[in-house]
């Protein structure tokens, strides 16, 4: 019997050892890049004529948490999800940045000279997969939904749509949105990728019938989910933007490990991942496959923040802030950490090489951007003794998630140093971590933001006053009436040139004079796929053009 | 024998009782929250909409109440609704419960086969080179973590033969092939490093039986060797590795967890890792139980067996 408790004792200790996150390893040097690894621009459309046919296997990392774009906030939603369906407007596949385009929409909107009434035109030809015909009232019931959600059904983005004074079919092809106030933001809001048209009929029956059905207009139908593994659909024939899709199916495997990610594209059993691969993993497949292997990079509206615990001393003193963010080298930073992980340009609150970005000149102007980093260090000392603060010591909130989270707070505690500061990198799974910095339960932590465009209204939300807009946002958990106006003054001015002056002025104030969130480096998206894919154009961002419908797959070589 | 079955049974309510109190106790100690995780990816989710979303899934509930509802689910074996899906937690144990007892399945048959021959040949050999190479072999599956087994088997295919393990489950009447060409990878791995166990559990265990009596008398009548090892000496120092190989056998149904990650099956250890990744208390409590159940259950079978194989065992 004794032996029998034993042998279940060591099994169970098995299972909890198994379920216990594992600590990181201690820093190492930055592995030199691969020779020969250097990355290839994809070969992108160049005249050559679409292929149809073929199945595309693509890989997403985690399964869907719903089958409702509206409701989720996740990319592991949109990249199985978005084939079935259209929005009103889209990001252009071929540019994927910042071009917005009609998707069921016959053409931009016609927008009012007090910019308050948008009228959108639909395409006659847009069907449904039940064969019913797409027609304003649908427009109208999905935003109504996005915007108002009836009682039981969530809608995370609602808050977006705050300018919106009403939404109405003035005829059955004609969508008319009214706004409370011009919103330099509003086409880019209408064009998410998360707001995928919905049947008014089936979400008059229920409501919630998206959370687990799927029914749309978009250029495939559903063929099967099998909860944790795949996700599969086959190709609509009645889709409104004929030829397209090129493909006759698409399935998206589910697979969480790093490892066999990258196995499963070097055996060619999964032909690309959308969201992003590490530099080694792209560096093994590129020499493995060769010329295989196509290699597309670009800059994500995703970043690192650095966030204070403002409510607990010192961090609620601005001096002791701005000499932390002072003390960072971003610019060699950025550079060494790119060799190692998904990190690489160094910007402000928003994405470097973006519409709204400052220029490198300007940037470098404001304290923890300088180039000198030893005229910066000198600075961050003085500001610390101006502040009466010595040996300052704190642990640094971190979550269990390697890729960039680990090499990014072992950057930047190594360049605290340089000040005399100690931080101890204290990390947490996810979901303790996320609690931690809900509950003010830490000093200094890692933060981050993913965004699907780069945007403002979205960029700067989390810099709002934490009770506030900021709640549930704002993790430096601090409130600026101040900055709160200049986010809504940039937010109602919608000539673009102006806009960026006072997003400009909102970089300067937040993060120069106040330090209350500091971003630390944009990330770097790496896609490495199998050659013989077409039709996709890397974008800033992992969640926008996931529908598959430009995609084709072309002859091997 | 059918009252200690009876009792044995009715014994089993408060220990998956226990188990369920104490998982529902730990998950709510545990911080975290489901919903603020699942909109965790997105910098612009406001906190009433959390909030909101918590009321409506009752995680806003007093905790006396949220205990009431979980127990009369289990009343009424309703094991509610995952709250990261919203789908039963039945429907997502269901889809994985068959690839988790396959491998199991698998992984126990490669260990038994491979741990009982070894484990005697080691003992009748001991001490000669034979016994040594045996040893050797099972230490090394002890030593060798699976997970790293298992990326270096994958490795070896994809670099060797430009070949890996299929991505998406095939159930064996549909597609023999196809089915164990994913299937026995994770099996081996794991199967290789239970053997190790077993194997050392037959070996130590023939040795002890070797030296008994009744086996000296069987040699003195003059039975051959292999009468006196099989017939004798292994059915009498079974016990021990039956044991071993039963936990083993409930271990393994829920408890691959890294090793379903790296090959990508989409098993129960892997459905239970992200449950309480995802704070999804109502799928941990269901799985936790199911775990429970099996080794309870196993437990029970091992002692039954017992008896069977042991006619000195009675029980009364």
């Amino acid at each position: 019997m004794p032996q029998r408790i034993l042998m279940a004792f060591a099994a169970l200790s098995l299972i909890v050892s198994a379920c216990t996150p594992q600590q990181p390893a201690a820093p190492t040097a930055a592995p030199p890049t691969a020779a020969g690894a250097s990355p290839t621009q994809a070969p992108l459309p160049t005249g050559e004529t679409p292929r149809m046919g073929g199945v595309l296997t693509y890989i997403v990392s985690a399964a869907p948490p719903t089958f409702d774009g509206h409701q989720s906030t996740t990319f592991a939603t949109l990249m199985p999800v978005s084939p079935h369906y259209s929005l009103l407007y889209r990001l252009d596949p071929a540019d994927n940045v910042s071009k917005i385009i009609p998707d069921v929409a016959d053409g931009l909107p016609q927008v009012s000279s007090d910019k308050l009434t948008y009228t959108i035109k639909l395409k006659s030809n847009v069907k449904f997969h039940d064969g019913t015909t797409l027609t304003s009232a649908d427009v109208v019931a999905t935003y109504q939904k996005i915007m108002k959600p009836p009682e039981g059904v969530t809608s995370p983005r609602q808050g977006v749509y705050a300018a919106v004074e009403s939404v109405t079919a003035s005829d059955p092809s004609t969508v008319v949105f009214k706004l409370k106030f011009a919103a330099g933001s509003f086409l880019a809001s209408i064009a998410s990728p998360w707001n995928y048209l919905y049947s008014a009929a089936k979400l008059k029956e229920d409501p919630k019938f998206y959370v687990k059905n799927i029914m749309g207009t978009g250029p495939f139908t559903f063929i099967e989910y099998v909860p944790g593994s795949h996700w599969s659909g086959r190709k609509f024939a009645d889709y409104f933007d004929k030829p397209k899709p090129y493909l006759d199916a698409y399935r998206a495997v589910i697979i969480g490990d790093p490892a066999r990610q990258t196995a499963a594209i070097r055996s060619k059993q999964a032909l690309i991942e959308f969201r992003g691969f590490t530099p080694t993993q792209r560096d093994e497949l590129s020499r493995a496959l060769g010329q295989d292997l196509a290699i597309q990079e670009a800059s994500w509206v995703c970043v690192n923040y650095v966030a204070f615990n403002t409510t607990v001393k010192p961090f609620d003193d601005e001096r002791v802030r701005r000499a932390l963010t002072l003390a960072v080298d971003r610019w060699s930073g950025g550079e060494a950490l790119s060799k190692q992980t998904i990190v690489k340009a160094v910007g402000g609150l928003m994405r470097p090489g973006g519409p709204f970005a400052m220029s490198d000149a300007d940037l470098e102007k404001i304290p923890g951007f300088y180039r000198d980093n030893a005229k910066a260090v000198e600075e961050a000392k003085k500001l610390l003794a101006d502040a009466g603060v010595a040996d300052l010591t704190f642990k640094f909130h971190n979550r269990n998630i390697t890729t960039p989270y680990e090499p990014v707070a072992l950057f930047l505690i190594n360049e605290w140093k340089k000040i005399g500061v100690t931080a101890t990198h204290e990390v947490k799974e996810t979901a303790a971590y996320l609690a931690d910095l809900r509950n003010k339960n830490f000093e200094v932590g890692l933060d981050f933001n993913c965004d699907y465009f780069d945007e403002p209204d979205l960029q700067l939300s989390k810099f709002r006053s934490a009770s506030g807009l900021g709640k549930g946002l704002n993790f430096s958990h601090y409130d600026d009436p101040k900055l709160d106006g200049m986010i809504d003054a940039q937010a109602r001015e919608t000539d673009p040139e102006k806009r960026k002056q006072l997003v400009w002025e909102i970089e300067r104030y937040a993060m120069g004079e106040k330090a209350w969130m500091v971003p630390v480096i944009w990330w770097n998206r790496i896609i490495p796929y199998i050659a013989t894919v077409r039709g996709y154009r890397i974008g800033s961002n992992h969640y926008t053009t996931m529908d598959m419908a430009n995609i084709w797959i072309a002859e091997e070589r | 024998m059918q009252r200690y079955i009876i009792g044995r049974l009715l014994l089993m309510v408060p220990t998956l009782l226990g188990v369920a109190i104490l998982t529902f106790v730990i998950m709510r100690v545990v911080p975290g929250d489901v919903v603020a995780l699942r909109y965790s990816q997105s910098g612009s989710v406001p906190q009433e909409v959390i909030d909101r979303e918590r009321d409506q899934l009752g995680l806003n509930k007093p905790l006396y109440e949220q205990f009431a509802d979980f127990m009369g689910g289990i009343a009424r074996l309703d094991f509610g609704r995952s709250l990261w899906t919203d789908r039963p937690v039945t429907e997502e144990i269901q889809g994985r419960l068959g690839i988790s007892i396959e491998l199991a399945i698998l992984s126990t048959l490669l260990a038994t086969v491979l741990a009982l021959p070894l484990g005697v040949i080691a003992a009748v050999k001991q001490d000669s080179w034979i016994d040594y190479v045996i040893r050797v072999f099972s230490i090394g599956g002890l030593a060798m973590p699976s997970f790293w087994l298992g990326i270096l088997a994958i490795l070896t295919l994809v670099v060797l033969f430009q070949w890996a393990p299929p991505l998406i489950f095939v159930p064996i009447w549909d597609d023999p092939i196809e089915n164990l060409s994913q299937l026995i990878w994770p099996a081996l791995v794991v199967g290789y490093r239970y053997s190790a166990v077993a194997t050392r559990m037959t070996r130590s265990s023939v040795l002890e039986v070797l030296r008994d009596d009744y086996v000296r008398t069987a040699r003195a009548k003059g039975l051959r060797e292999t009468v006196v090892i099989v017939r004798h000496a292994l059915r009498n120092s079974l016990l021990p590795v039956i044991t071993v190989i039963s936990l083993e056998f409930a271990f393994l149904f829920g408890g691959l967890v890294v090793t379903e990650q790296v090959f990508n099956v989409n098993g129960l250890g892997k459905l239970l890792v992200d449950a309480v990744a995802q704070r999804d208390y109502t799928l941990v409590q269901a799985l936790v139980l199911l775990f429970s159940f099996v080794f309870v259950f196993v437990n029970f079978i091992v002692d039954v067996l017992y008896g069977v194989l042991d006619p000195r065992i009675r029980y009364g």
